[in-house]
């Protein structure tokens, strides 16, 4: 199998902490692996029917808004250089606020609709998609570009057949990072202010200290980040798929 | 075909590249250009294609003096540019579906072709898996479905090894022959030059006012051994000889 060598350090690592977790015998701080599977099962409906389709809502309004304007301004500063010169270092340097740390925020101004949650999941994957984007735009070379100017091209032409597809690459790479990131924010905005949602609801079992509890959601939105995940890269296998000879 | 008159261009103000230059190519002929790198070889095809435009002068293309070019002149640059996500197919269909062409009637066209090339069994290849020879010929066979009758190579095979260069060489001649295109060729291996064209250009300083022309005396179809023909390496010596003074310079 290809990944047996990691599905055997999970395993080991799933081992240890089911003895440590024993040993310690202090379920509601450190509950063993199979403790939060026990209560996965037993929250499963809960989790899945209430709390799922809140955050996933989150993240998918959340991503669809990040990819619309991101690459929307990664075009607009790839077309126009004064655009790119003033817009492109304030980019970089929004990096450097802290987003998580404006969370609260959002619950200020959006309440605790899903918007405030929303908001801080755009904050975090739009940088991503915006600059990977563009540098995928300008990664494109003036020699072909002057070689479609000589079969007679137009702007539109070259935008259609050599910058997008150069883009391509670029533009699912940060769209990787993007998704991971997504189900980080949607489960940071719950914590601060949400009645409903899976990092919502992992917060308020930290509350009731039931460790297994909290550990439950978790699993799940990890889960949820990897379907998302392995969602971006079959699509960006079936689009870009001459990357994959050799 | 091609004609330049007067034609002066440089980048900045005081610093032409070309100067006064004046030149004709007749349909049906195969002209070298033959100078050391940096002296206007790659500027004059900037011209041919209108890329650029002369500062003074006219470049008149199939008679109409300044005209629109771009889209009129097939261009094959140095490197094959093939774009790596599009099949040997698709590549070749480029300049057609840029003209209008639609798809499917683009890849009838297009197909027969490619056993012409000596590409059959590679249509849906990408440009990666390919061998450097074969991606100069889909380079070659992209610039003759531009459909114009001039083409413009870019010293197309000075990134293949010397092998191949041979083969592609005579590989090029059989193609030219048949379809009478006019061909423009860029260069620095004279022996190259003198195998392949009717004429060869020479550049010598800068800014270029005129070429050092030279008819090669021999007939077609050529073969290797015209090359050790006594007046043919005469001219070779002539040439190198010319190009190494200019490298002193």
């Amino acid at each position: 199998m290809r990944n047996a060598s990691s599905l055997l350090i999970v395993l080991a690592f799933l081992s240890v902490w089911e003895i440590g977790a024993r040993l310690a015998d202090q379920a509601f701080i450190l509950p063993s692996p199979i403790q939060i599977a026990i209560k996965l099962w037993d929250l499963k409906e809960v989790l899945i029917i209430n709390h799922l389709p809140v955050t996933l809502l989150t993240i998918i309004i959340g991503l669809a808004i990040s990819i619309v304007s991101g690459t929307a301004i990664a075009v607009w500063m790839f077309a126009n250089p004064s655009v790119r010169k003033a817009l492109y270092p304030i980019l970089i340097a929004s990096q450097m606020i802290p987003v998580i740390a404006l969370a609260p925020i959002f619950v200020l101004w959006f309440g605790y609709t899903i918007w405030s949650k929303v908001a801080v999941a755009v904050l975090i994957t739009f940088f991503p998609i915006t600059v990977n984007t563009f540098d995928g735009l300008a990664s494109g070379k003036k020699e072909t570009e002057e070689l479609l100017l000589t079969m007679g091209a137009t702007k539109k032409d070259i935008f259609l057949k050599y910058s997008m597809p150069t883009t391509l690459p670029h533009f699912f790479s940060g769209l990787k990072v993007a998704v991971t990131l997504s189900v980080i924010g949607a489960a940071i905005g719950e914590w601060l202010g949400a009645q409903a949602g899976l990092g919502y609801f992992s917060r308020r079992m930290m509350t009731q200290f039931d460790g297994a509890a909290v550990f439950a959601p978790i699993f799940v939105l990890t889960v949820v980040g990897i379907v998302l995940f392995v969602c971006v890269t079959s699509i960006e296998k079936r689009l870009v798929k001459w990357r994959n000879i050799n | 075909m091609l004609a330049f008159d007067n034609v002066t261009f440089g980048y900045g103000a005081n610093d032409n590249i070309l100067d006064q230059l004046s030149f004709t190519v007749r349909p049906g002929e195969f002209i070298s250009i033959v100078g050391r790198s940096g002296s206007g070889k790659s500027t004059i095809f900037r011209l041919v294609t209108g890329l650029d435009e002369p500062s003074t002068g006219t470049i008149a293309l199939d008679g109409h003096p300044n005209g629109q070019r771009l889209g009129k002149v097939g261009y094959m640059p140095q490197q094959d540019l093939l774009l790596p996500w599009r099949t040997v197919l698709e590549n070749a269909c480029l300049p057609l579906e840029i003209a209008g062409t639609k798809k499917m009637s683009a890849h009838e066209q297009v197909l027969p072709l490619l056993q012409e090339f000596g590409l059959a069994g590679t249509e849906n290849n990408y440009p990666d898996e390919l061998s450097g020879g074969m991606k100069q010929r889909v380079a070659f066979l992209r610039a003759v479905l531009s459909g114009n009758p001039l083409l413009l190579l870019d010293e197309p095979f000075s990134a293949l090894d010397a092998i191949t260069k041979l083969a592609m060489q005579e590989w090029l001649i059989e193609r030219w022959e048949k379809r009478t295109a006019t061909v423009l060729f860029i260069t620095h291996d004279v022996e190259e030059a003198l195998f392949l064209s009717d004429r060869v250009f020479m550049l010598r300083s800068k800014p270029v006012t005129s070429f050092e022309e030279i008819k090669v005396p021999l007939g077609r179809p050529r073969s290797r051994n015209d090359l050790h023909r006594p007046e043919i390496l005469q001219l070779k010596e002539q040439l190198l000889r010319a190009l190494r003074e200019e490298v002193m310079l």
